[in-house]
C-alpha cells in the first residue's frame, strides 16, 4: 500500500549523519598480523612481558581457528592480511595532560557527534548528573575526563593500556577470566592484537559516584579495531557505564572485534548500556562494519547483578551475544535490547543467560526492528544447569517489520538440567500497521512523526531502562535512523 | 462548510460511491443511515485521507478549499476530525501524549503556540469529564486493552480536546451498552455548537433518540436516496430500507 512505500522510502533516504571524515595525520602500522605486528603493538604501548607472551599464546591458537559460520548473516570474508592492526592520530603521539593539549580537530569530531568531552559543556548540557568519559578514537584512547574525582572514590578508570602498566596485578587476575584467549575466533583475535579500551575497576563497597563513559570511533581507513574493555566491580560496588561507538563512511567493510569483559562480585552490580552506530553501509550494502563482538559478565558473587541494555542501529554485519554467566546464588543477569536494521543490513544477535547458581534469574527483553532488504535475527541461548535449584527466566522478543522486503527470525535455545527452574518464552512478529498510521495521521501528526511515536511505542519497554542520559540519544537515533522526506 | 459534488469512488476497482451529493453546513448535526455496503465508512474515509480509496470524478470542498488534494494531517489541522469505527491499539504509545503531539501540530500550523504540559493537562482533565473518562485512561496506551465502549468513549474525549470543526462518527454506537451509549452521547451533544458541524454514520434509530439530528440521510448503492427530518429514522426503523426505494 502507498503508505507502507512512504515509509520505506523514508529509511531508504535516511542519512549516517556520522559520516564524516577528520583529516588528521595519523601513525598507522602497514597491513597484515604476523608475529612482528604484535611485538610492535606491544612495543608501542610500553608493554611488559607477560602481556606480550599472553598476546602470542592467543595468536598462535587463532591460527588454528576457523572463522564461525553458524549466524544467519552472509558477507564476503575478511582478508585479515589487507588490514592495519595498528592506527593513532600523530599529533596525540605525547599522551595528552590535559584537554587543552587535544588536537582540537579531534575535539570537533567528538562535537560533531554530540559527544560533550569537554567538562564544562558536559555539566551544562546534563542537569544534575555527572559522565566520565574515555574516547578511543582509532586505537588509541584520547582522553581520560574527571580522572581526579574517580581517585578520590578510588575507582580506577583509565586506558586499558595504561592499566596494564599501572595496575598490572589487576589486569593479570582479570584479563582473560571471563573471555579466554581460546573462547572464540574473534575473540581469540583480539586478544593478539587489541589496541586499546577502558578498563574499571570499582573497589569494595564504593558506588561509583558518575556514569562512566567510552566513545569509540573508528577513522582511519582500512584500519581493524580491536578494543578491548575490562570492568571489575568488588564486593557490593555499583557502576553504571554507558559505550557509544560511530564510525565514518567509507566504501569498503572495516572490521571490529571488541571484547567486553564484565567481572562482579558478590552483592555488587554493573550496568552496561551501548549505542551502536557504527556505518551500516549505503543502500545497495556496499562498505560498513563488520560487528563482530564478545561481550560477557561472570556474576562470580552470590547477590550480584548485571544488566546489558544496548540500542543498535549501525554496522553492517553484526555478531553480537551479550551473555551473562550467574554463578552466584541469587545472581541476576538482564539484557535490553533495541535493534534497527534497514537497507542490507544483517544482525544476528541476542544473548545467552548462563544459570549455574541456585535462585538466579534473567530477564530478555529484545527488540527488533526491519526495513528495507535488511534480516535479522535473534538468537539466544538460556541454560540451567544441573545446580541452578529455583532458577527463573523470562523471554520476550518482538519484532516490527516495516515494508515487505525485510525478515525477522528467531532461533531460541534452551537446555534445562534442573526440574525446579522455570523459563517463559513470548515472542512476537508484526507489521507496522496502515492502520496506525493512518490513526495517527488523523489526530494531526505526519507520516514521519507518527512512524517515530509507533516505532518508539514498540521499543518503550527497552528505553524505559536506559540511563537518562542514553535515552535522548537512543531516541535521537532512532529518528535519524526513520528520517527522510515523506513522499 | 462541506460541500460534495457527484462524488465517484471505487475500492479495487469496483464503484463503491456512484455520484453522491451532500452539503453540511456549521451548526448542523447530519445521520447517515443506510444498508450494510451502501458506502457510508467509505464516504467518511474519504472524507479523512484515508489511502486505497481512487476518487474517479466529483469533488469535495472544505471551507471554500479542495479537501481532496491534502494530506490527513492537512485535514485534520483544518478542522476533520474521524471518530473510527474501530478506534487502533498502538502498544507503548501514552494515550495523552498522542494527543499533545495532535493539538500542537494544529497549534503550529495555526500559527499559535505549543501548549506546555502543565496546560494541556488541565484542558485534558476538563474534557475527560466530559465523557466520564477515567484518569487512569490518559496515561494508559492507546487504546491498548480498552473494552469496545472504552475505545469509542476514548474517541469523543479526543474530539473534545481536539475541538472540530468537522467531525464524523462512524458507527460509534455499534458496541455501547445503554449506559455507555447515554454517555458517549451526552459528550457529543456538549460538544454541539454553532460552528461546528457533526456528521454520525450509524445504523440504528436508537442513537437518535439521544443525538436529535437536524438531517437524516439515506445512503443505499453508492448515492443519497432519501433526505428528511428525524421523522425518517423512524420510518425506516418501522418500513426498512427497501420502503425508501420503493417509494423513490
Amino acid at each position: 500500500m502507498a503508505s507502507n512505500e512512504a515509509i520505506q522510502k523514508d529509511l531508504e533516504a535516511r542519512e549516517y549523519d556520522a559520516g564524516f571524515v577528520t583529516d588528521i595525520e595519523s601513525d598507522t602500522l602497514p597491513p597484515g598480523l604476523n608475529e612482528d605486528v604484535i611485538r610492535q603493538i606491544s612495543a608501542i604501548k610500553k608493554e611488559p612481558e607477560w602481556m606480550l607472551n599472553w598476546r602470542l599464546e592467543a595468536y598462535q591458537h587463532w591460527l588454528t581457528m576457523e572463522e564461525p559460520t553458524w549466524a544467519a548473516v552472509d558477507y564476503t570474508p575478511t582478508d585479515y592480511q589487507s588490514i592495519s592492526y595498528y592506527s593513532a592520530p600523530k599529533s596525540d603521539k605525547d599522551a595528552p595532560e590535559s584537554l587543552d593539549d587535544i588536537d582540537p580537530k579531534l575535539i570537533e569530531t567528538y562535537e560533531k557527534l554530540g559527544i560533550p568531552l569537554r567538562e564544562q559543556k558536559m555539566l551544562a548540557g546534563i542537569k544534575g548528573s555527572n559522565v566520565a568519559v574515555d574516547a578511543v578514537f582509532d586505537s588509541v584512547s584520547v582522553a581520560t575526563t574527571f580522572k581526579k574525582k574517580l581517585t578520590e572514590a578510588g575507582v580506577i578508570f583509565c586506558p586499558i593500556s595504561e592499566a596494564i602498566r599501572e595496575h598490572p596485578e589487576l589486569v593479570k587476575q582479570y584479563l582473560g577470566s571471563v573471555v579466554p584467549q581460546q573462547d572464540n575466533f574473534f575473540a581469540a583475535l583480539n586478544c593478539a592484537v587489541f589496541t586499546d579500551g577502558s578498563f574499571v575497576y570499582i573497589p569494595k563497597g564504593v558506588r561509583c559516584p558518575m556514569e562512566l563513559s567510552t566513545y569509540f570511533r573508528i577513522n582511519a581507513l582500512n584500519t581493524g579495531q580491536f578494543e578491548r574493555t575490562l570492568i571489575i566491580a568488588d564486593e557490593g560496588a555499583h557502576v553504571s557505564y554507558l559505550e557509544g561507538c560511530t564510525a565514518p563512511m567509507r566504501d569498503e567493510n572495516q572490521l571490529h572485534a571488541a571484547v567486553v569483559e564484565l567481572v562482579v562480585l558478590a552483592d555488587a552490580e554493573i550496568k552496561y548500556a551501548t549505542v551502536q552506530n557504527w556505518y551500516p553501509g549505503d543502500e545497495n550494502g556496499v562498505g560498513g562494519i563488520y560487528n563482530f563482538v564478545t561481550k560477557r559478565a561472570d556474576c562470580r558473587g552470590d547477590r550480584s547483578k548485571v544488566s546489558w541494555t544496548q540500542v543498535e542501529t549501525g554496522s553492517a554485519i553484526t555478531w553480537k551475544y551479550p551473555s551473562c554467566i550467574l554463578r552466584g546464588d541469587g545472581s541476576r543477569g538482564e539484557f535490553y535490547s533495541v535493534a534497527v536494521t534497514t537497507h542490507c543490513q544483517q544482525a544476528d544477535t541476542g544473548t545467552k543467560m548462563i544459570h549455574l547458581g541456585k535462585n538466579t534469574s534473567s530477564t530478555i527483553i529484545s527488540k527488533g526492528i526491519s526495513a528495507g532488504r535488511a534480516q535479522q535475527s535473534y538468537r539466544g541461548l538460556v541454560r540451567m544447569g544441573k545446580n541452578a535449584d529455583n532458577a527463573r527466566n523470562y523471554t520476550q522478543c518482538d519484532s516490527l517489520l516495516l515494508g515487505d522486503q525485510c525478515g525477522a527470525h528467531t532461533f531460541p535455545y534452551v537446555e534445562v538440567k534442573n526440574p525446579t527452574a522455570t523459563l517463559e518464552h513470548e515472542a512476537t512478529t508484526s507489521k507496522i500497521g496502515e492502520d496506525q498510521l493512518f490513526y495517527c495521521q488523523q489526530r494531526g501528526l505526519s507520516e514521519e512523526d507518527a512512524v517515530n511515536m509507533i516505532v518508539n511505542g514498540f521499543c518503550k519497554d527497552v528505553f524505559d531502562v536506559l540511563p537518562m542520559e542514553f535515552a535522548v540519544e537512543a531516541n535521537r537515533l532512532m529518528e535519524v535512523s526513520l528520517e527522510g522526506s515523506v513522499g | 462548510m462541506l460541500v460534495i459534488k457527484d462524488l465517484h469512488v471505487s475500492v479495487d476497482g469496483k464503484e463503491i460511491l456512484k455520484g453522491l451529493s451532500l452539503t453540511i453546513n456549521a451548526g448542523e448535526v447530519h445521520a447517515i443511515m443506510g444498508p450494510n455496503g451502501a458506502g457510508k465508512s467509505t464516504l467518511s474515509n474519504v472524507i479523512a485521507g484515508r489511502d486505497g480509496y481512487e476518487i474517479t470524478s466529483g469533488s469535495v470542498i472544505y471551507k471554500g478549499d479542495d479537501l481532496l488534494v491534502m494530506s490527513p494531517e492537512e485535514r485534520a489541522w483544518a478542522g476533520v476530525f474521524l471518530a473510527f469505527q474501530y478506534p487502533v491499539e498502538i502498544p507503548g504509545v501514552n494515550n495523552t501524549y498522542l494527543l499533545k503531539a495532535g493539538v500542537n501540530a494544529k497549534r503550529k500550523h495555526q500559527g499559535l503556540e505549543a501548549l506546555d504540559a502543565f496546560d494541556f493537562m488541565r484542558v485534558v482533565k476538563e474534557k475527560a469529564k466530559l465523557v466520564e473518562l477515567d484518569p487512569s485512561f490518559l496515561s494508559r496506551s492507546v487504546n491498548e486493552g480498552f473494552s469496545g465502549g472504552e475505545k469509542k468513549r476514548n474517541e469523543i474525549f479526543q474530539m473534545a480536546v481536539l475541538e472540530p470543526d468537522l467531525a464524523l462518527l462512524d458507527e460509534t454506537d455499534s458496541g455501547l451498552d445503554i449506559d455507555a451509549l447515554r454517555i458517549v452521547a451526552g459528550g457529543v451533544n456538549k460538544l454541539r455548537s454553532p460552528d461546528r458541524a457533526i456528521v454520525m454514520i450509524t445504523h440504528y434509530q436508537r442513537l437518535l433518540d439521544y443525538i436529535e439530528p437536524d438531517f437524516v440521510h439515506v445512503l443505499a448503492n453508492g448515492v443519497i436516496l432519501k433526505t428528511g427530518d428525524k421523522s425518517l429514522a423512524l420510518k425506516l426503523e418501522e418500513h426498512g430500507y427497501d420502503w425508501v426505494k420503493e417509494n423513490l
